[in-house]
């Protein structure tokens, strides 16, 4: 709690320099407009006018905020809380992607960890593997494994759900080896001394104590994953979610419609994160782990 | 059908290598061996599943392929990875790093700037930076700037958080010895706290590498002058020549591990003391 304050100050003054950021970048068309014009600008008549630009360099926070209402708010005032112009739908669209790959690349992770824990193969000759998938660019040939599966036939969510999984699956791998290896041997050979098979060494031992490495590994994937979906619909002229929005947004020259997109963006993020860390302290405090 | 079985027996064949390999963890000479055959393996298998399944070249070609394409258009990659990897990654990666290791700096000196910062820049490392791109695009133009301006933005928070943390690695003990030895801060900080910090400054440089492929390519689907890896992709996928986008990704698959490999090197020769280093010469 005692970081409230300090974080309140920094915030702020992001929100100020981003104010003073927007008077500074958007004066010299407000400057042009007054020169064709022909009436000189006085120092409060810049700052209301960058700050009320239609299409600015910068957009003010409450010029952003407003937007984000009319997308939002308004529409479920309004009652079509899933219109196309309504910045849900294009979250919702994002979010099912995102959490599709999620899901799709924690298994695939930890079903690759437990391999990699119990068989010696797998673990000299996959893991390698593993880290070097991870230095080839997977965004940058986003757009191609997006045309390949719709020429193979799979279109729709899981092309972009596939991109995501390929960027969640690493941190679970990395996290869940290190988790299920964590029990000492101690630890170890007093399910030996049980006659425990490998199994139960497995659900009574390896896997709780894998559980703190486990949720950690979420936290990093699920940002990934968002990521890989929103990179996933920038190039298939995707015509729904918030990359599409973003791309939208770049071609017509709408800044308003980009930074209200990127700050939903990151709100689907905290949120999803958030929510992770919910589960995680629920989870470890019924298993007695909390700390 | 002849392809098919070439490919189950080459699979076999590499696993059965590496089973026998992994019989001795121990040896170093098998630890190399065991990744470099199962990465041949997936090759020779790919290459066999793509001829015996009569995949067509529009969707996914096979190795040879992509290696004939790779050689013949040298001149073009060299091109690309010059305005993409070395212009724009390479610039915005140092930059973005120098500043975030300044930043950290000054800001370590004040107790309530790192309270605060802390968490807004792990906050702002979670967040899809990536979407900035746009952005930043129609603020710097269309060449490599503002491909090193989105870089710079991806690798700041990383390596804040990173340097932030590492700064307060030295413990009180240590401190104490600087202070009674009459080092001031600055000696404390050359002699000491940035030694103990190097860790987690290799570790945010590491996620660094990355990270800027990654946004220096992606910032290139916004727009872009004819030439980059970004813009190469984004067009050959258009006309479907994905031979050209796989020699692409070959490319910046050996400039992301190479430029890994360079970082990790240097960590190996500065933090030599480190536990995670030592034993490992």
């Amino acid at each position: 709690m005692r970081n409230v304050v300090p974080v309140l100050t920094v915030v702020a003054t992001l929100i100020a320099l981003w104010y003073a950021g927007a008077v500074a970048l958007n004066a010299p068309w407000a400057y042009d407009k007054a020169a064709r014009a022909e009436v000189t600008l006085t120092f409060p008549e810049l700052v209301a006018d960058t700050w009320s630009q239609e299409k600015p360099k910068l957009p003010a926070p409450h010029q952003v905020a407003t937007e984000i209402w009319n997308t939002t708010g308004a529409m479920i005032a309004s009652g079509r809380p899933f219109s196309k112009r309504s910045l849900i739908y294009h979250s919702w669209i994002t979010f099912s992607s995102t959490a599709l790959g999620f899901l799709l690349g924690t298994a695939l992770g930890t079903l690759l960890a437990i391999g990699i824990v119990y068989n010696r193969t797998m673990d000299m000759s996959v893991m390698p593997w593993v880290i070097a998938s991870q230095t080839i660019p997977i965004l940058a040939i986003a757009p191609m494994i997006i045309v390949v599966l719709n020429a193979v036939g799979i279109s729709g969510l899981l092309p972009k759900a596939m991109i995501s999984m390929y960027l969640s699956f690493f941190p679970v791998v990395v996290g869940m080896v290190k988790g299920l290896r964590s029990p000492s041997q101690m630890q170890l050979d007093q399910m030996r001394t049980w006659n425990a098979s490998r199994s139960q060494t497995f659900w009574k031992l390896r896997l709780p104590s894998s559980m703190p490495y486990f949720f950690t590994s979420l936290k990093i994937a699920m940002a990934a994953s968002l990521v890989g979906a929103i990179v996933g619909e920038l190039p298939t002229g995707a015509v729904a979610g918030l990359g599409a929005r973003l791309l939208a947004g770049s071609y017509y020259g709408q800044t308003i419609q980009i930074w209200s997109a990127l700050i939903m963006a990151a709100t689907l993020a905290a949120v999803l994160v958030g929510l992770i860390g919910l589960i995680q302290r629920i989870t470890l405090r019924r298993m007695g782990m909390a700390a | 059908m002849s392809w098919l079985i070439a490919g189950a027996l080459i699979w076999a064949v590499g696993w059965w290598i590496n089973t026998r390999l992994a019989r001795h963890p121990q040896n170093t000479a098998a630890q190399l061996a065991a990744p470099i055959v199962f990465g041949a393996t997936l090759i020779a298998v790919w290459e066999c599943l793509v001829w015996g399944l009569g995949i067509k070249l529009a969707l996914l070609p096979a190795p040879s392929v992509i290696a004939v394409t790779f050689a013949n258009s040298l001149n073009i990659l060299w091109g690309d990875f010059l305005q993409t990897a070395i212009k724009g990654a390479l610039t915005g990666y140092i930059l973005g790093c120098g500043a975030a290791f300044l930043t950290a700096i000054a800001v370590d000196r004040s107790d309530f700037l790192k309270r605060g910062l802390l968490p807004v820049g792990n906050f702002a490392a979670a967040l899809p930076i990536i979407g900035l791109a746009p952005i930043l695009v129609m603020w710097f133009g269309f060449d490599w700037q503002s491909k090193a301006a989105v870089v710079v933005v991806m690798v700041f928070f990383p390596m804040l958080v990173n340097t932030v943390q590492g700064l307060s690695e030295a413990d009180a003990m240590q401190r104490d010895l600087m202070r009674t030895y009459a080092a001031g801060y600055w000696t404390t900080l050359l002699k000491l706290r940035l030694p103990a910090a190097m860790p987690f400054v290799f570790n945010g440089l590491k996620i660094g590498t990355t990270l800027a492929l990654i946004g220096a390519i992606v910032a290139e689907f916004f727009g872009s002058p004819i030439q980059g890896m970004g813009f190469r992709i984004s067009t050959s996928v258009g006309r479907l020549a994905m031979d050209l986008v796989w020699a692409e990704i070959v490319v910046a698959a050996l400039a992301g591990s190479g430029f890994y490999g360079a970082v990790a090197l240097i960590e190996r020769a500065v933090t030599f003391w480190h536990p995670s280093q030592r034993g490992r010469t």
